[in-house]
């Protein structure tokens, strides 16, 4: 117990922290990238078109991987949030807010592509489907977070407050979802799917799963990269953030 | 602190905010002709077919009231805000949480009450069925105080600033969301002949519980805002 | 290859989604460069003005 909660401030201080993402970050990006590259060769060349809606499924190697996404950081961020107010992290604050605006972009992958591959499938660019407006309130809750972060002087008053916000809106995406899911009920039968009623196939599934795998590791390096910048930025005044600068200054 | 102590420091929040909203009366009726606003709108945006009118009536008079409710959230905390009387509340010895109640309840009467009382007359004016408007002042009465419950908490998160109109309404509307279309499907299905009791309940339940954490988390938010 | 790019008469629906996908991720790799190339630039400003300070005392 006490070696973890050393363990866990020395990884905690912001220089320690620094130091560590910068060495994983390339790392990160660079396995993103190949597995990335790997599941979209499988996707999209080596699975056969479906059955049912040909060539237009391969819009589901991006499009469900960025939507498990959008879910899985702003769980990530909501356990941050947590951790910031209760503990009041310096680094947990930093991270919760550096979620947002990646979460924010996934989300809206989500919606574009869930947009254009309805058009063909459903015939439509929208509908009210209990998916896509919860997706629409994540996307909402996304901008507010950072809308909120941005709109208060104080960086640390600014990251207890956003945080807070997360902690409200995570409660909130279940209700949503539900209560769109009650609503269109009332109003018509569920008529859209979006696999037909086969099982995945498994020469679909490999590239899925890997796209997936390649978000995680891109939302990772994403996110070091970005904790990285705010936390140079939040420790302006200290004196590693100065040696970092004098660093950086002489290399170029 | 004893009990007593504390709820005779309700009771004075209470008589104070009560008696501020008093002084400017003329403020209180804002909300409502807000709300009138626009639900005229509608009418001339869409064409006076009254069937057309009375098919929609609910959903709009609701977003009417969400509306006016949101442009009246800002009044809950900002003069206080301004004359610092909202930090002597922060730093009070009696529980913040139940002090933020009672300002809380005093905006619902003031704000909310009168656009409740307009509400037939909103109704009246888009053709809503008669059979449906008992309906729709029960989802009312219950999704009021829930939309102010909620619109606290994000207040409290936006207090500091100069203009936080439109980032509170992006803050806002998210949480309202549920509420919106449990309140307006209850009128629906009570339009279509359908048990409408249901959403009520759950709005019911939704309310109790609000009732309970939300002036919690309002008091959390507010200590992270003024710090 | 052009088959490959037609996808089957869907071509303009998946690459377009793609094309979103990259760009959306291209900014969200840039972003973070960019402003931690700006924290660094600003800090380093700010040490430099401080030197001039120390050096020449009022």
């Amino acid at each position: 117990m006490n070696t973890l909660t050393l363990w866990f401030h020395k990884i905690g201080s912001p220089p320690t922290f620094y130091r560590l993402a910068g060495r994983f970050t390339p790392w990160l990006f660079a396995l993103a990238a190949l597995t990335g590259l790997v599941g979209l060769y499988g996707g999209l060349v080596l699975a056969p078109a479906d059955y049912q809606q040909s060539d237009a499924y391969r819009i589901i190697f991006i499009h469900v991987p960025s939507a498990w996404m959008s879910l899985f950081i702003y769980f990530v961020m909501a356990v941050n949030a947590f951790i910031a107010l209760v503990w009041r992290i310096k680094l947990s604050e930093t991270l919760a807010m550096c979620c947002a605006p990646i979460g924010a972009a996934f989300t809206a992958i989500t919606l574009a592509t869930g947009s254009i591959w309805g058009k063909p499938m459903w015939g439509t660019w929208w509908t009210w489907d209990a998916r896509l407006t919860s997706e629409l309130v994540l996307l909402f809750l996304y901008v507010g977070v950072i809308g909120l972060y941005h709109a208060i002087e104080d960086r640390r008053q600014a990251a207890r407050a956003a945080s807070f916000l997360a902690l409200v809106g995570i409660v909130n995406v279940p209700i949503v979802h539900f209560s769109v899911k009650w609503w269109n009920t009332l109003h018509q039968g569920s008529t859209v799917r979006l696999l037909g009623p086969s099982a995945i196939d498994a020469s679909m599934l490999w590239p899925l799963l890997l796209m997936a795998l390649a978000t995680k590791l891109w939302f990772l390096g994403s996110l070091f990269a970005r904790a990285r910048a705010s936390l140079l930025e939040l420790e302006a005044g200290k004196d590693w953030a100065r040696e970092e600068a004098l660093r950086t200054g002489a290399a170029p | 602190m004893t009990t007593a102590s504390a709820s005779r420091a309700c009771a004075a929040l209470l008589r104070r905010d009560l008696l501020l909203t008093w002084r400017r009366r003329g403020d209180a009726l804002s909300p409502v002709l807000f709300a009138i606003m626009i639900v005229m709108l509608f009418p001339l945006a869409l064409g006076p077919e009254p069937n057309q009118l009375a098919r929609i009536a609910a959903g709009i008079v609701f977003v009417a009231m969400l509306l006016a409710g949101l442009l009246a959230l800002d009044t809950l905390f900002r003069a206080d805000y301004d004359d610092g009387a909202l930090e002597q509340l922060v730093l009070s010895p009696h529980p913040l949480a139940m002090l933020l109640g009672c300002k809380i309840l005093v905006h619902w009467l003031t704000t909310a009450l009168p656009l409740l009382v307009a509400a037939p007359l909103l109704a009246e004016m888009l053709h809503l069925p008669r059979q449906v408007l008992p309906v729709l002042l029960g989802a009312l009465a219950l999704a009021t105080p829930l939309l102010s419950l909620l619109g606290a908490v994000c207040v409290a998160l936006t207090v500091g600033m100069r203009r936080s109109g439109m980032l509170l309404a992006l803050l806002v509307l998210p949480l309202y969301v549920p509420v919106l279309i449990f309140a307006a499907g209850a009128c629906d299905a009570a339009q279509a002949g359908l048990p409408f009791t249901a959403p009520l309940l759950w709005l019911g339940a939704a309310l109790a519980m609000a009732l309970v954490l939300a002036p919690m988390a309002c008091a959390a938010a507010l200590r992270i805002s003024i710090s | 290859m052009s088959e490959f790019l037609a996808m089957g008469g869907y071509g303009a629906y998946v690459w377009s989604s793609y094309a979103i996908f990259a760009v959306v991720l291209a900014i969200d790799y840039i972003a973070p460069r960019l402003h931690r190339r700006r924290v660094l630039a600003e800090l380093r400003g700010r040490i430099k003005r401080q030197q001039k300070r120390t050096e020449t005392p009022t």
